[in-house]
């Protein structure tokens, strides 16, 4: 037996873990990044000439259940087709045994790292909006997202949002305008579903989602009670996330955040449309749901959204009032 | 996608398809278990042996005569029977019954040679020296900034993918594709610090297709990965630790 070198083994080490895409369209470029569900890589396929980030599965963990839920993934994703949630063009098993699944590739930059730059609370807040489109648009198609977080939230060079990872989502309810012809993908809410399709733990046990970013009855391990408002809870996180700085957040944003973020989910906002419609009230100089005003706070509201016009008839009435001062002269 | 996949087998349980020496070493069936601790020899004398060298710095002829002997030792006193894979890794259960057995060696001060012969695996020392002076300084280094456990690992990741390399040649000779084998060689094992040959210089060389170079090298790594994959399976005991092991023989780290 020859000696292997240090660098020896790191190639073989290299070549053993990528993917094996023989017998595909696509051709590997680099790896991307990685996650606890996969590694992503950067591939062109070579019959239609674009580039596509191919998800796959890590061959240690070439299990039948983390198979299984890839594949759900891309199914989720094929089943929202929506500008903010990344678009997945095929799905399959290489030929190592490896499930996977290619998607657009989105040359962006991940929420946690662009945030800081990101100066201007309006255009953060849009920001905001643009994920609970997004998540909305999940919601009405009866998939919860469950591991909603600035990580998992890519802002593309020319603004667009996108919802990235829905590998733990939970199907609450088949999809109406699915249904026909096409294979449903299996609902997560019935004590008698196969160990397959129950992923909120993993095989180590620990619970699916991120701590600070999860709902507390998520948190519980609460499997069968979570529903949007769990997604709700993340949100408001995310909006934390995105007003702190060095500027204190905004009263009204807070309670926004605060009411999305409420222990009991009884006392969070019904919907993500709702928690969207407060936010873009703010954006507007409304009155926000979340924060009950008293006089001086519709005061100051009120002049802030009207700072403009105020100016111009306060001027008018500065130069009215010396002109006639001067006139009287 | 319920079908158990190829490598991982059934989701939680350990696959009975795939041989595990590490159960068969606690086998009643004598041939069973002198094959399975033969297995488990051949994939950690070269790191006990190193790691002798290093961590108790003994000379090169001490440390012959300590590897064999606790590999003989092993064998004879049944240790195995004590290992629990839910507890800990084989690796480090051999590694602290090679500290145990080195120290109690110390204190008797003399060591006695067990039966020649007892482990059927042989043992090229001579190769292992070499080794640890082909890398030495790298060694004298790894020794001083990693855990013993980190430096074994890394020689027990030499060691198995040694004989994944050896598993590969001789299966490539056996169905006639030892082309595969000798570009897998010279383009994943020989390259050290030297510029790579093309795909087409490859061609050129060994008067075949450029797309057969990569396909050819392509399949030498899909076996590669295979037979290393089937060895350290055997040298694990549950689904769980074989996935633990395989994230680190084959270095796949999540962010």
């Amino acid at each position: 037996m020859n000696w292997l070198s240090d660098e020896a083994i790191a190639r073989l080490q290299a070549a053993s873990a990528l993917p094996d895409l023989a017998g595909t369209r696509y051709r590997l470029i680099e790896r991307v990044g990685s996650g606890g569900m996969g590694t992503v890589y950067l591939a062109e396929d070579s019959v239609l000439g674009r580039r596509v980030a191919l998800k796959v599965i890590d061959l240690p963990e070439l299990r039948a259940d983390l198979s299984a839920r890839l594949l759900r993934e891309a199914q989720i994703l094929a089943r929202l087709e929506h500008p903010g949630i990344v678009p997945v063009h095929d799905a399959g098993t290489l030929a190592d045994g490896r499930v996977f699944y290619a998607m657009k590739f989105v040359e962006g930059e991940r929420l946690d790292m662009l945030a800081k730059r990101i100066e201007a609370l309006p255009d953060r807040l849009r920001v905001f909006q643009r994920i609970c489109e997004a998540v909305a648009f999940a919601h009405a198609h009866g998939i919860l997202h469950r591991d909603l977080k600035p990580e998992n939230v890519m802002v593309g060079p020319f603004g667009e949002v996108l919802v990235m990872d829905w590998g733990v989502a939970k199907i609450l309810r088949e999809d109406p305008a699915q249904r026909g012809d096409r294979a449903g993908i299996p609902v997560e809410n019935s004590q008698d579903a196969p160990a397959e399709t129950k992923p909120l733990r993993t095989a180590h046990g620990t619970i699916l989602g991120t701590a600070g970013y999860m709902a507390p009855e998520q948190a519980r391990g609460e499997i069968d009670r979570l529903d949007e408002r769990a997604d709700i809870y993340s949100l408001g996180a995310i909006l934390v996330f995105l007003v702190s700085g060095k500027k204190p957040a905004p009263k009204a944003v807070l309670a926004i955040s605060q009411k999305a973020m409420a222990e009991d989910r009884a006392n969070r906002y019904a919907s993500v449309s709702d928690l969207a419609s407060d936010t873009a009230r703010y954006l507007d100089g409304s009155p926000v749901s979340a924060y009950p005003e008293n006089v001086f706070h519709k005061v100051a509201r009120w002049t802030t959204r009207y700072r403009v016009a105020i100016g111009l008839v306060l001027a008018y009435l500065i130069v009215r009032a010396l002109l006639l001062f001067w006139l009287r002269r | 996608m319920t079908e158990d996949t190829k490598i991982g087998g059934a989701s939680g349980r350990f696959p009975a398809t795939h041989w595990s020496a590490v159960l068969a070493a606690r086998s009643d069936d004598p041939a069973e278990r002198s094959r399975a601790l033969e297995a488990i020899a051949a994939a950690y004398w070269k790191p006990i042996y190193k790691y002798v060298r290093i961590r108790w710095g003994k000379s090169n002829e001490d440390a012959k005569d300590l590897t064999q002997d606790f590999f003989a030792k092993l064998f004879e006193k049944e240790y195995l029977d004590d290992f629990d894979p839910a507890k800990a890794r084989l690796r480090t259960f051999l590694r602290i019954c090679a500290d145990r057995f080195v120290a109690n060696e110390a204190k008797a001060a003399k060591r006695l040679k067990r039966g020649g012969g007892a482990t059927h695996a042989s043992l090229d020392f001579d190769a292992a020296e070499n080794e640890l002076q082909r890398a030495d300084h790298d060694m004298q280094l790894a020794a001083s900034s990693e855990s013993m456990d980190d430096f074994l690992e890394k020689e027990f990741i030499r060691s198995l993918f040694g004989i994944a390399v050896d598993k590969l040649r001789r299966e490539c000779e056996s169905r006639g594709k030892l082309i595969h084998f000798r570009l897998f060689e010279i383009y994943d094992l020989e390259a050290d610090g030297a510029r790579k040959a093309s795909y087409a210089e490859l061609a050129k060389e060994f008067q075949i297709a450029p797309t057969d170079v990569t396909n050819h090298l392509a399949f030498a790594r899909r076996e590669f990965r295979r037979i290393a994959l089937d060895c350290l399976r055997e040298m694990t005991a549950s689904e769980d630790e074989f996935r633990r092991e395989a994230r680190a023989l084959l270095g796949v780290v999540p962010e």
